[in-house]
C-alpha cells in the first residue's frame, strides 16, 4: 500500500469539506438501513483485512467468499419459490406449474392451522383454512399436494416449524407410496422454533420440549435421511419483524448456537449432525449493506463452529443459506414498483452467494400471489442468472473497499451483540427474558419513526405518491375451502382404521413421555391416517402450550 | 390537580396470525400520542376481545389481521360487541386487508380500515377525532 | 335520572361494563367519583387486599395469575388490578399484564383492569386508591393489586392493601444486599419466584436472614415462601401465607389500623384536591400571576407565591361574605 495514501486521502478530505459550503451533501450524516455510518468514501485504508485470513478464497474457511469453490460456475442457486393455498389440489398445480415454467426446488407453504397443529375443523381455525398456505389435516392431503410429483428427483423445502416432525414424517410416507427410498430424499423443513418465540408467532409448545423435538429430527435424519437439511435457522423472520441487519445476523446465529449446544447435549457429535444445517436469511433494501451482511455471517458462523465447537468437518463450519427478498419491503401503492425492489434485493442475494433463492412477487403486499406475478417473480432470477453475468465469477464484489469494509463491521457488531444474548443465559434465556423481542421492537419503531418524518423515503408511500385506483385480480381464497376440508376429514374419520390410529397415538403419548425418539412413532401414526390435529393434541397433552409473556 | 381522561384503545391480534410488529409500532405510537394502551397479545377469539374491551372501558378496539382472515374474524367482534350493547366501542382495524374487503367490513361496523402504508400519526388523528369523551 | 345516577343503578345491578364505566369515572376525576360513590354510603363487607410488589421480570403477573386460578378455584371472587408505568413524556401508556392472564378469561367470577400510573412513581395513584375503594362496593372476596416494580420501597403500595406480597427472583444476588431498607420493611410475605433456578435456596434465606434483623419491631412474622409461578408450584403455599396473615391482621387488630391509614390517606388526598381545584378555579378566573417568570425572575420565589395565596384567601373570604 501506497505509504503517502494516509496523508492524501486526509488532504482530499480537508478539501471536499471545504467544498461542503457551496455544494452541500443531501444529509448531514449518511447512514444504511441498520444506521451503520456510510462514509464519503472508501480506500484501502479501510480494509483492515488480511486478504488470506479474513477473505480468503471461496470454499476456503473462513468461506467469506462461498462455501463452493466454484459456486454458481457450476449450479445456479435453487429457484425455489414459497408457494401454496388453499386446497392440496390447487397447491399441487401451481408446484407443477412453476416446475414447468424452469423452477428448481419446491417450497410449501402451509396455512396456519397447520402450522399451529390444529385440523381444519378446529374451532380456531374458522376463517384461517387455506389463506396464507395450503390445508394438510392428514397424510390423505399430502398425497394429493404431491401427485405426479416424484420426492426422489424434487427436492423440496417445507416451512413448517412448531409440527415439522409430523409434515417430515408425512412426506417420508408419500415418498414410500411412490416407492423412493428415504435415504435419497432431499429437502429442508425450517424446523426453528426459536425465532417463533420471537418473530413469527407459529410456536405450539414450550422451549425445552420443542428443542427435543428437533434434535429427535437431527438424529433420526442423520440415520436415515441423510440428504435432508434438518433446519433452516432464520433470520428472515426477525428482519421482517423490523430488526437492523446486525440483529438479523446475530440473533439467527445465537438460536443456531443454541441448537448445535442441545444437539451436542443429547450426545451428537458436532461433525454428525451440523453439515445439514441450514440458514435462511432476509434480503433487504440496502444493496451493500446485504452483500456484506451474507458474507459477514458466514465468516462469523465458520469461526463459531471451529473455535466455539471445535468442529472438524469443513461442511460442518459451511454456513449455506436460503434467501428471500424482503416481504415486509413491499409497497401495496404502485405495487409494479415492487418488482423492481425485488430485483435490487435478489441481486443482492446472489452477489452474497445464496445457495437458493425466492423472490416475492409484486402484489404480495396485498395478497398471494397470482400466476402471472409469480411467473415475472422467477424471470427476475432466471434474467440475473442467465443474462446478467453475475454468477460467471465467484464473489465478484470482494475487494470493494466499501463492502470489505461493511463486512467487517457488520461481524464485529454482531458478534458483540451474540456475547450480550450469551451473557444473559444463551438464546432460550435471552427470549424469554425479552431480550430479543425488545431488541427488535425498538428498531421496528425507529424505522417506522423515520418513514414518517421522511427521514426515511419509501417510493409511493411517503414520496412520488400517486392517486390510483384499487388493484384489480388479486388472488382470492374462497371460503369454501375450509368446508372442503371439514367434509375431507369427517371422511377420513369414518374411512380409516380408529383402533389403530388410538394405539399409535397412545404409543406416541408414551415415546413422548419418555425420552425415546419420537420420530418413528410419529411416522407410525401418521401411516395410519392420524390427523395433525390428533398427533399435536397427543403431543399437546404431554408437553404443554407456550404462552407468550413479555410485551412492548 | 386537574385530572385527565385519556382516551383507552384495546390493540388485539384475532385468529391465528402471529406477525405483530404493526399492532406492536401501533401501541407504542398510541402511547407517545397520550393513550392508555391495552395489548393482549397473540391468538385472541373474539370473546376474548370483547371481555377485555368491556372489562377496561376502551374507546377504541384496533383489530390486526395479516393472515386473511379479516372477512371472518372482524364482524364477529363487532357482532359481540352488539350483542353486550356495546357498539359504541369504535371499531377500526388494519393488516393485509385488500380495498375490495374494505364495503364489507364497514357495512358490518368496523369503522375504518387503515391498509398497508398509512403512518401512525393518520390513526392517532383519526382516533383523537372520532372518539368524544363523556 | 343524570347520566351518573343511571350509571351507579347498572354497577349496584352488578353489570360488567357498569363496573368498567364507573372505574374509568371514578379514576379520571376525584370530584366525580365522589359524587358516584356518597350515595352508597358505607361497604357492606370489606374485601381482602393484596399487593403484588417486586423489580421487573420477577413474575409477578404470572404469579399474579395463579394466585388468582387458585382463589377462584376456592369459590373466590376475585378482581385483578394491574397497574404499568405510564409515560413521563407522553402521558400515555403501554398495558401489558393482561397478556399473562390468560387462564383466566371467559370466567364470570373474576374481573381484570388494567390501570396506569398515571405519573405516579411510587406505583399507586390516587386515582388507583379511588378505584379501589370503588371495588369495596363490588363483591369480591379479594382483590389483588399488582404494581410497577421499580425495586424502591413501595411504600404507596403498603398504604392501600392489607397485605404487601414482594416477589423476587434467584439470582439477584447481590441486589438483595443492595435493596433498600424499605422493601424488607414493607413486605408481609416474600416470595421467591423462578425457584427452580440456581440459588433459589440461598436467595430465599438470605432474605430470611435480613428479615430476621427485623424481628422485635412489633410485628407479624414474615414468611418466605419458594414458587415456580409458570408451574402454580409453591401457589397453595403462598395461598396458605395470605390466609395466616389476613387471619393474624384480624387478630391483631393491625387490619383495623391499616385500613383506617388507607381511609385517611384517601381522605387527605380528596381533601387536598378540593382545595387546589378551587384554587386552580380562581387562579384561572383571576389576573393573578401563576407562576414566577417574567421581570421577578427566580428571586423572590417564596414571597410571591405567599402573596398569590394571601390574594386567594382575601378574595375567598370577600365572595362568602358577599355571597351570605
Amino acid at each position: 500500500m501506497d505509504e503517502h495514501l494516509p496523508g492524501k486521502v486526509q488532504q482530499w478530505e480537508e478539501k471536499t469539506k471545504k467544498s461542503l459550503a457551496k455544494n452541500p451533501e443531501r444529509k448531514p450524516k449518511f447512514k444504511n438501513a441498520s444506521q451503520l455510518t456510510v462514509e464519503r468514501v472508501y480506500t484501502p485504508l479501510d480494509v483492515a483485512s488480511d486478504y488470506t485470513v479474513n477473505i480468503g478464497l471461496p470454499g476456503e474457511y473462513p468461506f467469506t467468499r462461498g462455501v463452493q469453490p466454484t459456486m454458481y460456475r457450476g449450479r445456479f442457486w435453487t429457484m425455489r419459490q414459497y408457494a401454496g393455498m388453499a386446497s392440496a389440489e390447487e397447491s399441487n398445480a401451481r408446484y407443477r406449474y412453476l416446475l414447468e415454467q424452469g423452477q428448481t426446488g419446491l417450497s410449501v407453504a402451509f396455512d396456519l392451522p397447520t402450522q399451529i397443529g390444529y385440523d381444519s375443523d378446529h374451532i380456531l381455525a374458522a376463517g384461517e383454512v387455506g389463506k396464507v398456505g395450503v390445508a394438510i389435516d392428514s397424510l390423505a392431503d399430502m398425497e394429493l399436494l404431491f401427485k405426479d410429483i416424484p420426492l426422489e428427483k424434487v427436492s423440496t423445502s417445507m416451512t413448517i416449524n412448531a409440527p415439522a416432525a409430523v409434515l417430515l414424517a408425512m412426506y417420508i410416507a408419500v415418498a414410500e407410496k411412490q416407492g423412493a427410498s428415504m435415504e435419497k430424499l432431499s429437502g429442508t423443513i425450517q424446523n426453528d422454533i426459536l425465532k417463533e418465540y420471537v418473530a413469527r408467532g407459529t410456536y405450539i409448545f414450550p422451549p425445552a420440549p420443542s428443542m427435543r423435538l428437533i434434535t429427535d429430527i437431527f438424529a433420526f435424519c442423520a440415520q436415515h435421511v441423510p440428504e435432508w437439511n434438518t433446519i433452516s435457522i432464520s433470520g428472515y423472520h426477525i428482519r421482517e419483524a423490523g430488526s437492523t441487519a446486525v440483529q438479523e445476523v446475530a440473533f439467527t446465529l445465537s438460536d443456531g448456537i443454541a441448537y448445535v449446544e442441545a444437539a451436542i447435549k443429547v450426545g451428537l457429535n458436532v461433525d454428525d449432525f451440523a453439515p445439514r444445517l441450514s440458514f435462511f436469511f432476509n434480503s433487504h433494501v440496502d444493496f451493500f449493506e446485504e452483500v456484506a451482511k451474507f458474507r459477514a455471517a458466514r465468516r462469523l458462523w465458520a469461526k463459531i463452529m471451529k473455535e466455539r465447537f471445535a468442529a472438524k468437518n469443513p461442511k460442518s463450519m459451511m454456513l449455506r443459506f436460503h434467501t428471500q427478498t424482503g416481504g415486509s419491503t413491499l409497497t401495496a401503492q404502485q405495487p409494479d414498483n415492487n418488482v423492481v425492489r425485488v430485483t435490487l434485493q435478489a441481486l443482492a442475494a446472489v452477489l452474497g452467494g445464496t445457495q437458493s433463492l425466492h423472490t416475492n412477487s409484486r402484489d404480495e403486499a396485498l395478497a398471494l400471489p397470482t400466476e402471472d406475478s409469480v411467473r415475472i417473480a422467477l424471470r427476475t432470477q432466471q434474467i440475473i442468472a442467465y443474462e446478467s453475468g453475475v454468477a460467471d465469477t465467484v464473489d465478484p464484489l470482494a475487494g470493494s473497499y466499501y463492502l470489505e469494509k461493511m463486512t467487517d463491521d457488520i461481524e464485529s457488531a454482531a458478534f458483540a451483540l451474540i456475547q450480550k444474548v450469551d451473557a444473559l443465559g444463551g438464546a432460550v434465556a435471552a427470549i424469554e427474558k425479552g431480550f430479543m423481542q425488545r431488541e427488535i421492537q425498538d428498531a421496528a419503531y425507529d424505522w417506522q419513526m423515520q418513514v414518517e418524518s421522511k427521514d426515511r423515503v419509501v417510493v409511493g408511500v411517503n414520496q412520488f405518491c400517486i392517486k390510483e385506483p384499487s388493484p384489480r385480480g388479486l388472488l382470492r381464497v374462497d371460503a369454501s375451502v375450509g368446508e372442503n376440508q371439514k367434509q375431507k376429514l369427517q371422511q377420513l374419520r369414518s374411512s380409516r382404521d380408529n383402533e389403530a390410529v388410538k394405539q399409535a397415538l397412545l404409543h406416541l403419548e408414551a415415546c413422548a413421555r419418555g425420552a425415546a425418539n419420537c420420530m418413528p412413532a410419529i411416522l407410525d401414526a401418521v401411516r395410519v391416517y392420524a390427523t395433525l390435529g390428533e398427533i399435536c393434541d397427543t403431543l399437546r397433552k404431554v408437553f404443554g402450550e407456550y404462552h407468550a409473556d413479555n410485551v412492548l | 390537580m386537574a385530572e385527565e381522561k385519556r382516551t383507552r384503545v384495546l390493540v388485539a391480534k384475532p385468529g391465528l396470525d402471529g406477525h405483530d410488529r404493526g399492532a406492536k409500532v401501533v401501541a407504542r405510537a398510541l402511547r407517545d400520542a397520550g393513550m392508555e394502551v391495552i395489548y393482549t397479545g397473540l391468538r385472541q377469539t373474539p370473546e376474548q376481545i370483547v371481555e377485555a374491551a368491556l372489562q377496561e372501558d376502551v374507546d377504541v378496539i384496533g383489530l390486526s389481521c395479516l393472515s386473511g382472515a379479516h372477512n371472518h374474524l372482524f364482524p364477529q367482534v363487532v357482532a359481540l360487541l352488539k350483542k353486550h350493547q356495546a357498539e359504541d366501542i369504535l371499531v377500526v382495524g388494519g393488516g393485509v386487508i385488500p380495498d375490495e374487503d374494505i364495503p364489507f367490513l364497514k357495512e358490518h361496523g368496523v369503522k375504518e380500515i387503515f391498509t398497508p402504508g398509512t403512518g401512525t400519526n393518520v390513526l392517532v388523528d383519526f382516533i383523537k377525532k372520532h372518539v368524544a369523551h363523556r | 335520572m343524570l347520566p351518573i345516577d343511571r350509571l351507579r343503578e347498572r354497577f349496584l345491578s352488578g353489570e360488567t361494563r357498569a363496573l368498567a364505566q364507573s372505574i374509568s369515572l371514578v379514576e379520571d376525576s376525584a370530584r366525580e367519583a365522589a359524587r358516584f360513590m356518597r350515595p352508597l354510603g358505607a361497604p357492606m363487607t370489606l374485601p381482602r387486599i393484596v399487593g403484588v410488589t417486586g423489580p421487573p421480570g420477577a413474575g409477578k403477573s404470572t404469579l399474579t395469575a395463579r394466585l388468582a386460578l387458585a382463589l377462584l378455584e376456592k369459590g373466590e371472587k376475585v378482581a385483578l388490578l394491574l397497574i404499568d408505568p405510564s409515560s413521563p413524556f407522553s402521558g400515555g401508556a403501554i398495558l401489558g399484564d393482561r397478556i399473562r392472564m390468560h387462564d383466566l378469561t371467559g370466567r364470570p367470577d373474576v374481573f381484570i383492569r388494567s390501570l396506569s400510573s398515571r405519573g405516579s412513581l411510587g406505583g399507586l395513584s390516587a386515582a388507583a386508591i379511588r378505584v379501589l375503594r370503588l371495588l369495596e362496593y363490588c363483591d369480591f372476596s379479594t382483590i389483588i393489586l399488582e404494581t410497577v416494580g421499580t425495586g424502591q420501597a413501595e411504600t404507596d403500595v403498603v398504604e392501600a392493601v392489607d397485605t404487601v406480597v414482594v416477589v423476587t427472583v434467584p439470582g439477584l444476588g447481590d441486589d438483595i444486599q443492595a435493596m433498600k431498607a424499605g422493601i424488607m420493611e414493607i413486605a408481609d410475605i416474600f416470595v421467591v419466584n423462578k425457584a427452580d433456578r440456581e440459588g433459589a435456596e440461598r436467595t430465599a434465606r438470605q432474605i430470611g436472614a435480613m428479615l430476621g434483623l427485623q424481628e422485635g419491631k412489633q410485628r407479624l412474622p414474615v414468611p418466605v415462601v419458594q414458587t415456580v409461578a409458570t408451574t402454580g408450584q409453591g401457589i397453595s403455599e403462598l395461598l396458605q401465607a395470605l390466609d395466616r396473615h389476613s387471619a393474624d391482621l384480624t387478630i391483631s387488630m393491625e387490619l383495623k389500623g391499616r385500613r383506617e391509614k388507607r381511609w385517611q390517606k384517601e381522605f387527605d388526598a380528596y381533601v387536598t384536591s378540593l382545595l387546589v381545584d378551587d384554587f386552580l378555579a380562581w387562579a384561572q378566573g383571576s389576573n393573578a400571576e401563576v407562576a414566577p417568570h417574567g421581570r421577578h425572575g427566580a428571586a423572590d420565589i417564596y414571597g410571591l407565591a405567599e402573596q398569590l395565596v394571601a390574594k386567594y384567601y382575601a378574595e375567598r373570604t370577600k365572595r362568602d361574605a358577599e355571597e351570605n
